[in-house]
């Protein structure tokens, strides 16, 4: 692509993503209305899908207020941040074939990089807060973010050394002989373990848990800021639902060999589902104790990620040198 | 072009460094350290080593920053604590540590203006690292995996009397010890 074109592509991916944030708070609710057997937003426009535009009004138009005792700059700068490092993430994302907006040699890297720095959005918010459940909130999830980092970052070595390459677009084509999800299905379970509570969303939201901390880091946050911390949690669902489609479910490769269908609509369908599964994760599983998401995370997720990187290390060099 | 972003990122590096050192707030400074760790992997970057440049930024920015950020928060220093922070950068404080910055200064100059020349161009991938590292640096990392074991056993050692010596009820150490700090 020319450089004209990329940036046509990068500005066109930039208004998806958001868009398609917007368009996933609806879409969330109304299937968790048709799996708890109620309705949903079912009022605006037609199944309910002005509920989107309503919520962005009442969103934006809101008194955008700092209180007298927050830290004035960070706390108008921490939730910048996460929006800003989600969106950057989606640069390496291979929508189909060629059609990414920088194949990076590290491309991997640099979306771990983007989420370990969305991180200080939820902190720094919590700090600038100066408000005690932000505080407890904004702690909470420091030790989360740093603890399930580690093996979010290891499970994905699996697929890196059987591809061979940090590049999204190589990843994809090395799937074409069989998708890593049935090679690799212990990274896929702690990645999508890890990566539900990377993104902090539920059952793993203890940051905001609203029993025991009102609303956790954003207490303090009302209207477009508020929005902003909504927007990227939406879009860290939807950048994750698309990397786990890109790791583990053959990217934009058509399965079957069904390739007249288009290679983006198979990985908006792959995504589409992924994202369904998160949802429905969300109404089927209790948020666990703090203590508990930490001895899940040590004692049994890092010593899965440990086996199965010994298995695929040994696997990859047991089929190099036969 | 690249040199026009080294000298930008180098700019941003030396200023948000400056930053963090002179701050009296706390969370501020580390903001800024953040900042500069980042210009340090565009540089890293630019200069055609992609991999270090992104541990930099996994790791440093982060990993490790997000640690400092915790300790900030469960200290809870607020306006007293910038207010002794304030009192203890006294301007004398900071003549020895200036003096002895300038003449490492000098001493990077010297060694600078007698290299050859900058070697840019050779693009150094995650395999190179990797080969470099368990080839001939082997001990290296070996001797760096000890250390980090040692460190390992040693917090394990600290958190396991600190559990023990607690009534069996309090099974949650570090959330207890931050609640208690909030009340207190």
């Amino acid at each position: 692509m020319s450089d004209f074109w990329i940036i046509v592509f990068a500005i066109s991916v930039m208004l998806g993503a958001v868009g398609g944030a917007a368009v996933t708070t609806w879409f969330e609710r109304r299937l968790l209305g048709l799996w708890q057997d109620r309705y949903g937003p079912n009022r605006l426009g037609p199944f309910g899908i002005g509920q989107v535009a309503a919520d962005m009004i009442k969103l934006l138009t809101k008194h955008d207020w700092v209180p007298p005792f927050a830290d004035k700059w960070v706390f108008i700068f921490a939730p910048t941040a996460i929006v800003v490092a989600m969106l950057l993430g989606f640069a390496v994302v291979p929508f189909g074939p060629g059609l990414q907006i920088i194949d990076l040699n590290i491309g991997l890297l640099f979306f771990l990089g983007m989420t370990s720095l969305a991180v200080y959005s939820v902190l720094l918010g919590g700090l600038a807060s100066n408000n005690k459940y932000a505080l407890l909130g904004g702690l909470r999830s420091a030790a989360q973010m740093v603890s399930y980092e580690v093996f979010m970052g290891l499970s994905l070595m699996g697929v890196v050394m059987l591809s061979g390459s940090f590049s999204m677009a190589d990843i994809v084509e090395s799937q074409r002989d069989g998708w890593y999800c049935f090679s690799q299905f212990l990274g896929l379970f702690v990645f999508v373990i890890a990566a539900i509570a990377e993104s902090h969303r539920l059952p793993f939201d203890l940051p905001e848990a609203e029993h025991e901390l009102t609303a956790g880091f954003h207490t303090e946050y009302s209207g477009m800021k508020f929005a902003m911390f909504m927007l990227g949690e939406y879009l860290g669902l939807i950048l994750i639902s698309c990397m786990i489609t890109t790791l583990f479910f053959g990217g934009w490769l058509a399965p079957f060999s069904l390739t007249f269908i288009p290679a983006i609509i198979w990985f908006s369908l792959k995504t589409f589902l992924v994202i369904c599964f998160f949802i429905l994760l969300r109404c089927a599983i209790p948020r666990p104790r703090y203590d508990q998401l930490m001895s899940l995370g040590w004692k049994i997720m890092l010593p899965i990620t440990l086996i199965n990187l010994v298995i695929t290390g040994a696997v990859a060099l047991w089929i190099a040198g036969a | 072009m690249e040199l026009i972003l080294f000298y930008i990122a180098s700019t941003v590096a030396i200023l948000a460094t400056v930053f963090a050192l002179t701050r009296s707030n706390a969370a501020h400074a580390l903001i800024y350290l953040i900042v500069s760790l980042l210009a340090v992997a565009v540089i890293f970057f630019l200069l055609g080593a992609p991999f270090a440049a992104a541990l930099e930024v996994v790791i440093y920015a982060g990993a490790i920053m997000v640690l400092f950020v915790f300790v900030i928060m469960m200290l809870n220093l607020g306006e007293e604590g910038n207010q002794r922070e304030r009192q203890r950068m006294h301007p004398t404080v900071w003549i020895g540590p200036s003096i002895l910055s300038a003449v490492l200064l000098i001493e990077m100059l010297l060694v600078i203006a007698n290299v050859d020349g900058p070697q840019t161009g050779a693009l150094i991938g995650a395999k190179q690292v990797g080969l470099t590292l368990f080839g001939p640096y082997v001990l290296a990392v070996e001797i760096a995996s000890m250390l980090l074991l040692a460190g390992l056993v040693g917090a394990y050692h600290v958190g396991r009397r600190f559990r023990l010596s607690e009534p069996a009820e309090a099974i949650e150490p570090r959330e207890n010890s931050a609640e208690n700090q909030e009340q207190a």
